[in-house]
C-alpha cells in the first residue's frame, strides 16, 4: 500500500476538522476526493504533505511503510509527495528556474545522486515544459508573480513533471480554469500516470474528473469520508448535488 | 604631540581641541575656508553633540559610540601598508582608485591628479592649495553647519578627503573607486570630508567604500558634499562593512541641478553603528534621484538611514526604496522625509521601506514621512515589516527545499530588489556574492577590504545555487 491513513483527526488552533479519515491508495490509481467546501479537503492535503499550522490528535499516515508524522515537509517531498496548491504562492525574486534546480538538486542529494548537470537541467526543463505547453519564457521569471490563474496551475504541473512524486496531491487544481487551460492540466497529470505512481485528486466538481478520469471516488463530508465508490459516483454527485448525502448522514 | 589619547568625546574636548589647534586645522585653508571653518565651529558650540531628546536622534543612542575612548589625530599617520588600499579593487573591472587611510587621502604617486579632459581627482586639502577658487565655489554651500551638528563639527575639524571635480561635458571614462580604509592599532576618532563637483552634462560612476581591516573601535564622520550641474549623470554606491566596534556617521549632501540624474546606493553590510544621512535638494526643475538602500544587520548592530528630499523646483522626481534584514538583536531606523514645496508642481516622489525580522528581539521604527504644499503631485510612501513569508516557506520546502535553503532563497531574493539595480555588471556580481556571504554568516571583516574577498582564503562552496539563468 503506498499511503495508508486510520482514524486520522487533525485541526487547527484548537479546532477539529478532519475527524476520523480512512484511506487507502495503492501506485497505479487516481483517487478523486469531493465535498462540499468547508469538510476539510484542503486540510488533508495539508496534513498528508505535513503542514505544520496543522496539528494531527490522533490517527496515523504510513506512506511506504513510514509514519509520515516523522517526517518534515521537505522530508516527505524528498520521499516522493507533491502537493499541487489551490492557491499557488508568488515569491518575487527567485526564478522558476533556480526555484526548480534547488528542489531537483536537493531531492537528488537526498537520493544519495550528484547534482544534476547544468545542461540537463535545462534539457528536462525543456521537456517538462511542453508537457503542461508552456511554450513562452514563464521559467524566466519569479514564482508564479504576476501569473494568471490559468499560468499558475500550468506552472504547479510542470513542476510536478519536474519532480517525478510517487504521490501527487492536486489540490483543487481545477479551480479558476477555463476549458482550455483544464484540458492542457488533465492532459499533463495524465501523461504522468504510471503503474508505480498514485494521485489523489481534490476536487469540487466533476468536470476535472470527466478529463482526469479517478479509479476511486470519495466523499468527504464533516471531516469525514462518508461515501466512496468509483468514477460513476463523481456523476452522480453531479446530477443530484451533495444534499442526499448530508441527509444520509443525519 | 597628539592632542588626543585614548579619551572620549564631548562638546568641551573638542570645543578645547579646536581653540588650541585653530591655526593647524586651518593650514590648507583659503580666508573664506577659514572663515566657513569658524563659523561652523560656533554652529557646535551653539548645537552641542546630538542626543536622543532631538527627533532625529530618538532612536540612536550615541552615548557608547562618545564614550569609548579613542586617539585624533591632526597629522597623518604613517603609512604602513599603501598597498592593502590600493589592492582593495573590484574584480575584472578597470577603475580609478582614490585611497585613504584614517580619513587622510594617500597616493602613489601625486596628491591631486589631473587626468586630461580637466578631470581633477586627489586630496582635498591639496585641491584648496592647488585650485582655491574651485573649491570655494562649491565648499559648504550643500552641507548646512546649523542644521546638524555632526555636520558642523565635521566642518569644524576636518583637515582631508578626497575632491572629484568633473569638467562640464566630460564623463569620466572609468568608474572611480574611493576606498576608505580605517586601519589604526589604538581606537581611532576620524573625520574627513569629501567634495565631489560635476559640471553641466558630466557624468561619474562613483563606487565610495568603507571599510576596516582590524578590529580596533573606531568612530568616522564623515561627510561628502555632491554637486551635479544641469543634466550631469552620477551614479553613486556606498559600501559600508566595518567591524562590529565601529561607529560611521556619514553624511552625503546632494545637490542636483536641472534635469540631472542620481542614482545613489547604500548597502551596509556589517557594522557596530552605521548611520546615512542622506540630504537632497533639487536645485533645478526636471531632475530625477533614486535612492536605494539595503541593510543586514544582526548581533547589537545598529543601522540608521536618514533621508530628507527637499522638492525645491517642479517636475522632480525621487524614489526611495530602502530594505533590510535585521537578525538577533539588531535594530533600525528608517526615517525618510519628503517636502514637496508649494511651486514644487509635477513632483512625483515616491517612498518604501520594507523590513524583515528574523527574531522576537530585532527592532525597526520606520517612519516614511510626506509633507506636501501642493496639489499637483504624485506621492507615495509605505512601510512594511515582517517575518519572511511562512506561505512561501511551505511551498518551497513542499518541493524538497530544506528550511535553511528555502529562508536563504527568500532573503535573497528580498535582498535581490535593491542588489538588481546596481548598475556596473561586475560590481553587481561582487555584491550579489557578499550578501550571500553575509545570509549565510560568512562575511568576516578579513584581512583584506570587502571588495578584495574575490580570493578568499577559504573558497565558499553555497548548498544551493542562486544564479539566474
Amino acid at each position: 500500500m503506498l499511503l495508508q491513513i486510520k482514524n486520522l483527526h487533525a485541526g487547527i488552533n484548537g479546532k477539529e476538522i478532519l475527524r476520523g479519515v480512512d484511506l487507502e491508495v495503492d501506485k497505479g490509481e487516481v483517487h478523486a476526493i469531493m465535498g462540499p467546501n468547508g469538510t476539510g479537503k484542503s486540510t488533508l492535503a495539508s496534513v498528508i504533505a505535513g503542514r505544520e499550522a496543522f496539528e494531527v490528535t490522533s490517527g496515523e499516515i504510513f506512506y511506504q511503510g513510514k509514519n509520515l508524522q516523522k517526517l518534515s515537509v521537505e522530508e516527505r517531498a524528498r520521499e516522493g509527495i507533491f502537493l499541487g496548491f489551490q492557491y499557488p504562492v508568488e515569491i518575487p525574486g527567485v526564478s522558476i528556474t533556480n526555484f526548480m534546480r534547488t528542489a531537483v538538486n536537493e531531492i537528488r542529494k537526498y537520493k544519495g545522486l550528484d547534482a544534476l548537470p547544468g545542461g540537463e537541467f535545462i534539457k528536462l526543463m525543456e521537456e517538462r515544459k511542453k508537457l503542461v505547453e508552456i511554450t513562452s519564457n514563464l521559467t524566466n521569471r519569479s514564482v508564479n508573480e504576476g501569473f494568471s490563474g490559468g499560468e499558475k496551475k500550468k506552472n504547479e504541473i510542470f513542476q510536478m513533471a519536474m519532480l517525478e512524486p510517487t504521490l501527487a496531491i492536486l489540490d483543487e487544481t481545477d479551480s479558476g480554469l477555463d476549458i482550455d487551460a483544464l484540458r492542457i492540466v488533465a492532459n499533463g497529470v495524465n501523461k504522468l500516470r504510471r503503474v508505480d505512481n498514485a494521485f489523489l485528486v481534490i476536487t469540487h466538481y466533476q468536470r476535472l474528473l470527466e478529463y482526469i478520469v479517478p479509479d476511486f471516488v470519495h466523499v468527504l463530508y464533516e471531516g469525514r469520508i462518508v461515501k466512496s465508490g468509483g468514477k460513476e459516483l463523481a456523476i452522480e454527485l453531479e446530477d443530484r448535488g451533495y444534499d442526499w448525502i448530508k441527509q444520509e448522514q443525519v | 604631540m597628539e592632542p588626543i589619547k585614548k579619551q572620549s568625546i564631548s562638546l568641551q574636548r573638542m570645543v578645547d581641541l579646536f581653540e588650541n589647534h585653530r591655526q593647524l586645522l586651518s593650514s590648507s585653508d583659503t580666508a573664506h575656508l577659514s572663515e566657513i571653518r569658524q563659523q561652523a565651529f560656533a554652529a557646535l558650540k551653539k548645537l552641542g553633540l546630538p542626543d536622543t531628546k532631538l527627533e532625529t536622534w530618538r532612536h540612536t543612542d550615541l552615548r557608547e559610540t562618545l564614550e569609548r575612548g579613542y586617539d585624533y589625530h591632526l597629522h597623518p599617520l604613517p603609512e604602513d601598508d599603501l598597498q592593502k588600499v590600493f589592492r582593495c579593487n573590484i574584480p575584472h573591472l578597470d577603475t580609478t582608485i582614490i585611497g585613504q587611510l584614517n580619513g587622510w587621502h594617500v597616493s602613489k604617486e601625486v596628491p591631486v591628479m589631473e587626468l586630461g579632459n580637466g578631470i581633477i581627482m586627489g586630496s582635498l586639502s591639496e585641491a584648496k592649495k592647488k585650485y582655491p577658487g574651485l573649491v570655494e565655489r562649491y565648499y559648504g554651500k550643500a552641507a548646512n553647519d546649523s542644521a546638524d551638528a555632526l555636520t558642523a563639527l565635521n566642518t569644524a575639524f576636518a583637515q582631508d578627503g578626497v575632491f572629484i571635480y568633473i569638467p562640464s561635458g566630460i564623463k569620466s571614462p572609468k568608474p572611480v573607486q574611493l576606498i576608505n580604509v580605517i586601519s589604526h592599532s589604538e581606537n581611532i576618532f576620524l573625520q574627513s570630508r569629501n567634495l565631489i563637483v560635476l559640471g553641466d552634462n558630466a557624468g561619474l560612476s562613483l563606487v565610495h567604500c568603507d571599510d576596516s581591516y582590524n578590529h580596533q573601535a573606531s568612530f568616522s564622520n564623515i561627510v561628502t558634499e555632491v554637486f551635479m550641474g544641469e543634466n550631469a549623470f552620477l551614479d553613486h554606491y556606498k559600501l559600508q562593512n566595518l567591524n562590529n566596534d565601529s561607529s560611521l556617521i556619514s553624511a552625503v549632501w546632494f545637490q542636483l541641478g536641472k534635469s540631472a540624474n542620481l542614482n545613489s546606493h547604500y548597502i551596509s553590510l556589517n557594522g557596530g553603528l552605521i548611520r546615512n544621512n542622506i540630504r537632497l535638494l533639487f536645485n533645478g526643475p526636471h531632475g530625477n534621484a533614486g535612492l536605494y538602500g539595503l541593510y543586514l544587520m544582526d548581533r547589537k548592530q545598529q543601522i540608521d538611514n536618514q533621508i530628507f528630499v527637499d522638492h525645491a523646483f517642479p517636475e522632480c522626481t525621487s524614489d526611495e526604496v530602502f530594505k533590510g534584514i535585521l537578525d538577533e538583536s539588531a535594530r533600525g531606523v528608517f526615517n525618510g522625509h519628503v517636502l514637496v514645496r508649494r511651486n514644487s508642481i509635477k513632483t512625483d516622489a515616491r517612498q518604501t521601506n520594507k523590513n524583515i525580522l528574523l527574531t522576537d528581539t530585532a527592532r525597526i521604527n520606520s517612519q516614511p514621512f510626506l509633507e506636501i504644499y501642493n496639489d499637483d503631485v504624485k506621492c507615495s510612501h509605505g512601510s512594511t515589516t515582517g517575518q519572511l513569508d511562512s506561505e512561501a516557506m511551505f511551498y518551497l520546502r513542499q518541493r524538497g527545499i530544506s528550511e535553511e535553503s528555502a529562508r536563504m532563497l527568500l532573503m535573497f531574493a528580498f535582498a535581490d530588489e535593491i542588489v538588481g539595480k546596481i548598475a556596473i555588471p561586475q560590481l553587481r556580481l561582487r555584491i550579489e556574492d557578499m550578501v550571500k556571504k553575509r545570509l549565510q554568516g560568512e562575511l568576516q571583516i578579513c584581512e583584506q577590504c570587502v571588495l578584495h574577498c574575490s580570493t578568499p582564503e577559504h573558497p565558499l562552496e553555497f548548498h544551493i545555487d542562486m544564479e539566474k539563468i
